[in-house]
């Protein structure tokens, strides 16, 4: 939010949260956005112990991200043109 | 009378470590803001604010941070150089084991005008990159004015031109310098914005000074109008701006001379997205006097921003000692002190 639309920490912070419907405390909790991460599909960190290969990652999660938080990415934009996914 | 005070293991610029007591780091940390407000012509810090940071530095615990919930986010250089794996691999040690908010792709040789010359193989790693990250990807390199005088580039060295008194011929060489810069800036944004950066890092600005500046500021307003979605970076390279030429304006503005807060009018009028400052260390004074020179320098930029500032804190700049291998306790006082008081956007 702060690269692409220059929005100051406080607003940020409470323009995501809004977003995933947590609290702005909670985007720092990491228990709290490990299932946020993983039920609106923006990617995890992955560990030899917590492997996700069915879910989002990488350029799929960067969809949903720009998809929840209503933010064009351009690498997502260029793969829409690139692929014919409109 | 020998003190009865405990002394408190305490860093210095030059990253190395003394022993303070409390009484001395607080009139350390007095000392620091006063030589930054006599310097820079801005408000010393506030006794709330010189008392907190006494509790930073006046703790010897190893590792300092901030309250659960004050947390901010981090924008890099260098963590896509090369340094472990491959650039992307670095990318993703960064994002995964880091815990990065955004990483920066940048060639080892750091400078636009030389990555111009392989921009084909920059821009293929970009989009390489993004298809496998997850985080926003910068691409990032100096503006660096320098290279484009001889023997690197085709203008006179007005380095060399200054000493001799030739001080027209000086200015001319960096206006020429100046035109090269922006050409090629807005040349690699382009390409890299064609490859799918998130956004674009000039680090450094003004390094060589009132045009080195100038040229940044140029390059931003250029590639913010082809591009009005992109994000753009801009990270000094020093708290003032030399005037190397003395006599270059932007927006009617003189750029010599130039703090903090009036850098940052200037980059966020030219379009930019993110301003980050720079404060100098001394290495002959202690991390708590640095820390406090920093933050009174940068407190009117921050405090007065539109757009969001991440202070720089690394090797010699932010109050963080000049030393290739930070300690953890230096970086951590830093960075919790530029988050507690200034309130900054990121570091």
């Amino acid at each position: 939010m702060q690269i692409s639309r220059k929005m100051r920490l406080p607003d940020a912070k409470a323009y995501v949260a809004e977003r995933l419907g947590v609290s702005a405390g909670e985007l720092s909790d990491p228990l709290v956005m490990e299932e946020v991460r993983g039920s609106h599909g923006l990617g995890r960190v992955t560990t030899f112990e917590t492997l996700y290969p069915t879910e989002s990652s990488a350029t799929e999660a960067k969809f949903s991200i720009s998809r929840v938080l209503d933010l064009p990415i351009n690498c997502v934009e260029r793969f829409r043109e690139r692929t014919g996914l409109g | 009378m020998p003190t009865m005070e405990k002394r408190i293991p305490t860093r210095f610029g030059d990253g190395s470590l003394g022993h303070l007591t409390t009484s001395e780091i607080r009139a350390e940390l007095e000392a620091g803001t006063q030589a930054g407000s006599a310097r820079a012509k801005v408000a010393p810090l506030t006794e709330d604010e010189l008392e907190h940071l006494l509790d930073i530095f006046a703790s010897p615990a190893r590792f300092s941070a901030v309250d659960i919930g004050d947390e901010v986010v981090l924008t890099y250089d260098g963590s896509g150089s090369k340094t472990v794996g491959t650039r992307t691999q670095d990318l993703l040690i960064y994002e995964q084991m880091f815990g990065a908010d955004s990483v920066e792709l940048g060639h080892v040789d750091y400078s636009y005008k030389a990555v111009k010359t392989i921009l084909a193989y920059e821009a293929q790693c970009m989009k390489d990159a993004q298809l496998v990250t997850t985080v926003p990807v910068m691409y990032g390199a100096m503006p660096n004015l320098g290279l484009y005088s001889e023997p690197d580039g085709p203008t006179p060295n007005w380095s060399s031109l200054l000493p001799q008194g030739r001080v027209e011929e000086a200015r001319a060489a960096q206006e020429q310098a100046v035109e090269l810069a922006v050409q090629d800036m807005v040349h690699v944004a382009d390409a890299l914005w064609e490859a799918g950066a998130d956004g674009i890092d000039f680090d450094t600005a003004g390094a060589a000074g009132d045009g080195d500046f100038l040229a940044t500021l140029r390059a931003v307003e250029q590639i913010r109008a082809r591009h009005p979605q992109m994000g753009i970076q801009v990270g000094m390279a020093g708290e003032f701006v030399l005037g190397m030429h003395g006599e270059l304006e932007y927006h009617g503005v003189r750029l010599a001379g130039l703090w903090p807060e009036a850098q940052m009018r200037l980059v966020s009028a030219a379009g930019a997205s993110i301003f980050g400052p720079a404060v100098n260390v001394k290495t002959d004074r202690s991390g708590a006097w640095n820390v406090a020179r920093a933050l009174t320098i940068a407190k009117p930029c921050v405090a007065n921003a539109d757009i969001p500032v991440h202070m720089n804190v690394g090797m010699g700049v932010g109050g963080v000692p000049m030393n290739t291998y930070m300690a953890l306790d230096a970086v951590s006082r830093a960075s919790r002190a530029c988050v507690d008081v200034l309130k900054v956007d990121g570091l």
